[in-house]
């Protein structure tokens, strides 16, 4: 067990070494994309539209997307940094098997990402709830809880694309992934608008999506309106999910790199 | 078949299948230590996956392999700790230093932070990198990358060093160079074993070496000895016009223990080269040119396989 969590750590390491190359690119854009969007279709779409009777009461349009927006970035930085930078170091550069070489294990280095991955999510989810508190959005207490719902939302998302990364070989393609799997959920999982607003078929199948939890929870925390019941709902949902996507992760990094 | 009394690997049908693929048939070796022991053979003979094996990156299909006496099955983490590995491809962080690759690599094997940066100098002044270890491995070129691939073996100070086609795809100063080092790395008395389809590398790096074709060892021993026991002291090689070749009816025979057509040359294996080629400009034969050499593990392997070892 010591074992492992030291070559974990080392593998976090390893990424954070990396990143340092890039970080400041990486959180200008961390500030940049939710303050585009906020100025955009907070403010700007807010403006146009009627909430009273469709929110939740007390909720004002830039707070409803806000918080689905922090919610739905984080899936999306969580699918994104699975996605090309796993296959990259597990067929392009070949790091895992240099990683594999040493006593350091592949239960080791799928933890080692996971926890990297929850690093690069907090950074971003912290970057967005700055933002969300200069637009007015939130306090400290709110957001604080909001930001570990959206890392936790995002961890579902990564483990899960981190499993389907590892199983790619060369010309890996994520277009078909984010085209039919991330681009809708984002659009149709409640962070624009109720899903009550949906035609009858979406209307049902929302609720069963992962990303529909993360924006509840996430939300539910930015506004104060999250019922006990709901959130333990919510968090089961996701938390099964990370183990599940971690665990399938855990079984093809050991396929490809143990052959 | 040397005992593996003492031996820091000892194989004993050591066999690698990959579905119904056999790509190591049951081969028998033993490494011990301070020797510098090769597999030689063309593409594809099973070297990588043998090397694989021995790593602990790669499950043994069936047979019996011990490293350090330990099982790779059971002690993979243990083994891993006192190995240093150049794989066949290099598998660097291209986004990082050079330094930072080594230092980084040192943490896998918990090298202590002050001990790992004083061996890292060590290394980079070892492969002579020293001036470029603040600079990324991407731009670096392909011999330096594999200098740094070999430093990076050496962080964890390893007990017995793989390297898998150590200069393949380099140019002759770079080979020479990696060569140099790890010659003088042999000369302080490691454990090496090396894979290799060129026949100088395997001639002047390995004390003892097996050739391996298609899954299978076919000789086993010193560079010197496979060339005493398989072929003569010296080749001579003709280079003959096409039609002078195919009439050629017996008109060598006796001038050699042993005559090989080759597709565009004929090879006489002798112990006096000199004398073959007198005879064959007294017997009148047109030739176009002819060289007289020492007999290399080329033709060894052409002895054992019928075929050449790069083609
Ligand atoms: N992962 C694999 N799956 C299937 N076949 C493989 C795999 N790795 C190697 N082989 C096959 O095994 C044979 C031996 O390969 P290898 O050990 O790489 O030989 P060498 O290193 O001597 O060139 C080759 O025919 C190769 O195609
Ligand atoms: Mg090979």
């Amino acid at each position: 067990m010591g074992a492992l969590l030291r070559s974990a750590w080392c593998v976090f390491q390893r990424n954070l070494l990396v990143y340092r190359h890039v970080w400041r690119g990486s959180l200008f854009m961390g500030f940049l994309s939710p303050l585009l969007f906020l100025l955009s279709m907070g403010l700007g779409v807010g403006a146009l539209v009627r909430t009273e009777g469709v929110l939740p009461a007390g909720a004002s349009f830039l707070t409803f997307l806000g918080s689905g927006l922090l919610a739905s970035t984080c899936m999306q930085t969580g699918s994104f940094e699975s996605s090309f930078p796993i296959v990259g170091k597990m067929v392009w550069r070949r790091n895992y098997e240099a990683m594999f070489a040493t006593p350091v294990s592949v239960g080791a280095i799928v933890l080692g990402e996971l926890l990297w991955l929850a690093a690069r999510l907090v950074m971003v989810a912290a970057a967005f709830a700055c933002v969300l508190a200069a637009f007015g959005v939130g306090t400290l207490a709110s957001l604080v809880p909001a930001v570990a719902a959206a890392v936790l939302t995002g961890l579902a998302f990564g483990a899960c694309v981190m499993a389907y990364a590892a199983t790619l070989r060369d010309g890996a393609n994520f277009n078909a992934l984010f085209r039919f799997g991330i681009t809708p959920l984002f659009l149709f999982s409640g962070v624009f608008f109720p899903i009550t607003r949906l035609p009858a078929p979406i209307r049902w199948l929302a609720p069963t999506t992962p990303l529909f939890h993360g924006v509840e929870l996430t939300r539910g925390l930015v506004l104060g309106t999250l019922g006990a019941q709901a959130a333990v709902i919510h968090v089961t949902y996701l938390v099964v999910m990370v183990g599940l996507g971690a665990s399938v992760a855990y079984w093809i990094f050991r396929r490809r790199l143990w052959t | 078949m040397p005992s593996s009394e003492g031996a820091l690997v000892s194989a004993r049908r050591l066999t690698k299948r990959f579905e119904s693929f056999t790509a190591v048939g049951g081969i028998d070796f033993d490494v011990q230590p301070g020797e510098a022991f090769g597999f030689l053979g063309p593409n594809g003979a099973g070297k990588t996956s043998t090397m694989r094996m021995i790593g602990c990156a790669s499950p043994v299909t069936s047979g019996e392999l011990r490293i350090f006496g330990m099982d790779p099955r059971r002690d993979a983490s243990r083994i891993k700790a006192k190995l240093g590995v150049v794989p066949q491809l290099d598998n660097l962080d291209a986004e990082i230093t050079v330094r930072e690759n080594l230092e980084m690599y040192a943490r896998y094997f918990d090298v202590p932070k002050a001990v790992a940066r004083a061996r890292v100098e060590e290394l980079l002044d070892f492969v002579q990198l020293t001036d470029r270890a603040g600079s990324k491995v991407e731009p670096l070129s392909g011999g330096m990358k594999r200098r740094v691939t070999i430093a990076r073996a050496l962080v964890n100070n390893p007990d017995l060093i793989l390297l898998d086609e150590p200069t393949t795809g380099l140019d002759p100063q770079a080979r020479h160079l990696i060569w140099e080092r790890l010659y003088r790395l042999k000369r302080d008395g490691a454990t090496v074993i090396l894979t290799t389809h060129y026949m100088d590398e395997a001639e002047q790096l390995c004390d003892r070496l097996v050739v391996m074709d298609k899954a299978a060892i076919v000789a086993e021993g010193s560079p010197r000895q496979l060339i005493e026991r398989y072929v003569t002291k010296e080749v001579l090689e003709l280079r003959l016009s096409p039609d002078i070749r195919a009439s050629l009816d017996g008109r060598l025979d006796g001038l050699a223990e042993r005559i090989e057509v080759l597709p565009d040359r004929v090879q006489l294996h002798t112990a006096d080269g000199e004398r073959a080629l007198e005879h064959v400009y007294t017997r009148g034969i047109p030739i176009e040119s002819a060289l007289v050499r020492r007999a290399s593990l080329e033709d060894v392997f052409l002895r054992l396989t019928g075929r050449t070892l790069v083609e």
